[in-house]
């Protein structure tokens, strides 16, 4: 039986831990309602350059002297993983199942004699990485300096692994985010980004009369990094609503959890003070029956 | 003329404008062309420079935005602008682009040199 004393302090350091965890909660609560904003407002812009690809790639057919950002290298022997996860902790699940799907694919690659490459923007995904394959890791990018992802952000990671690209590093690129759902579920989720997975033109009729001003071909030159920017500029955002989201529900059973190891811990406590008192007053009385 | 025109103007961000203007002159990178209602379709890339919003018929440019490069897309109903950096030319520091500009001339960055020199000339215009 614990004593009182160790009891009482137990009970303290809980419910100043479950004072945090719900300080927490708070914050990520509305940390996610702003990441959500953010995320609401970039959508406009990515439904547009969609529309705009998928109604360019049905003019142009893919063929050997398309951009090689659309073409691809003409292999598939190395892929790098770009792998978005958060830089700080305490999220639940969030950054071991990003984790998680990235050495599936991972695992897969491998065994089928592809070369993998590993490359993580953020550093949370990279400890489990970085203990079992670091000699696959060519890289991360730090994101602690920044609080709210800006598009510049998501260009200069895009435009790192453009220039991998060109130097001829890998020949195919997946891109390894959390998309959100809701605050309870986010969905680890991995897109090819390299070559460029064009959607098939649909509404190719309607664009039939569209004049191109320069040309389609530079268009699509042009617009090719633009895209791949803007999925990652995509999954970033994706992947902050996704971290708070994560981190609140987290913090959430947390608090639940301290709660209930308080009930408990009283319980005990009370238990014991009966418990010492009925024996203190065992010992008077039959000490008093004795005399 | 009662007809307007669509014109939205988003950048990665968030959408900047969405408006019903009368016209707009973008400067595409074959040359500056304007919008009216019923433009035929086209796709166009922008080189840096601002392009203008008449709001009414035949009146004055009235919002002026200096565009960093990005893409312009007129439809049957209006015209979108794809911008990767938009800023109203009324808030652009004229005295920061210049020392922008000299840095730039110093170190002999061209891309950057003609990107001030266009924002430069969207001021003054």
């Amino acid at each position: 039986m614990p004593s009182l004393k160790s009891l009482k302090m137990r009970i303290t350091s809980v419910k100043s831990t479950q004072k945090i965890t719900k300080a927490m909660k708070m914050v990520a609560a509305a940390k996610l309602r702003r990441a959500q904003e953010a995320a609401e407002a970039a959508r406009p812009y990515s439904v547009r350059m969609a529309a705009v690809m998928a109604s360019l790639a049905s003019r142009v057919t893919v063929g050997p002297e398309s951009p090689r950002l659309l073409a691809g290298t003409g292999k598939d022997q190395v892929h790098l993983l770009v792998v978005c996860s958060s830089e700080r902790g305490l999220a639940g699940g969030f950054n071991s199942n990003i984790a998680k799907l990235a050495r599936r694919t991972m695992d897969e690659l491998l065994g089928q004699g592809k070369t993998v490459k590993l490359l993580f923007v953020g550093k949370k995904a990279r400890a489990p990485f970085a203990r079992t394959h670091k000699d696959l890791i060519v890289g991360t990018i730090d994101m602690t300096h920044i609080k709210n992802v800006g598009f510049a952000d998501a260009k200069s990671v895009a435009d790192e692994v453009v220039a991998r690209f060109e130097a001829g590093e890998f020949d195919v690129a997946h891109l390894f985010f959390s998309t959100f759902k809701s605050a309870l579920t986010q969905e680890p989720t991995r897109l090819q980004i390299i070559p460029a997975a064009l959607p098939a033109g649909g509404a190719a009729g309607a664009d039939a009369s569209v004049e191109y001003e320069p040309d389609e071909e530079s268009i699509l030159a042009d617009l090719l990094p633009k895209n791949l920017a803007v999925q990652v500029f995509r999954a970033l955002l994706e992947n902050a609503a996704s971290e708070q989201g994560s981190r609140m529900t987290a913090m959430d059973s947390a608090t639940r959890n301290a709660g209930d190891m308080i009930n408990k811990l009283s319980i005990t406590y009370n238990r014991t003070r009966q418990a010492a008192i009925t024996k203190e007053l065992i010992e008077i009385i039959s000490g008093a029956e004795a005399l | 003329m009662a007809e307007l025109l669509d014109f939205e103007l988003v950048s990665p961000e968030r959408r900047l404008a969405k408006a019903k203007v009368a016209m707009v002159v973008v400067p595409g990178v074959e040359g500056d062309f304007g919008v009216l209602p019923g433009h035929a379709p086209m796709m166009s890339t922008i080189r840096p420079g601002a392009i203008a919003i008449h709001e009414a018929d035949g009146g004055p440019a009235t919002m002026r935005f200096f565009i960093d490069g990005g893409f312009a897309e007129v439809t049957e109903t209006g015209l979108t602008i794809l911008a990767e950096k938009a800023t109203p030319v009324a808030e652009i520091d004229v005295a920061a682009v210049a020392t922008q500009l000299a840095a730039a001339r110093q170190a002999g960055d061209d891309a950057a040199i003609a990107r001030l020199e266009a924002m430069q000339a969207a001021v003054t215009n």
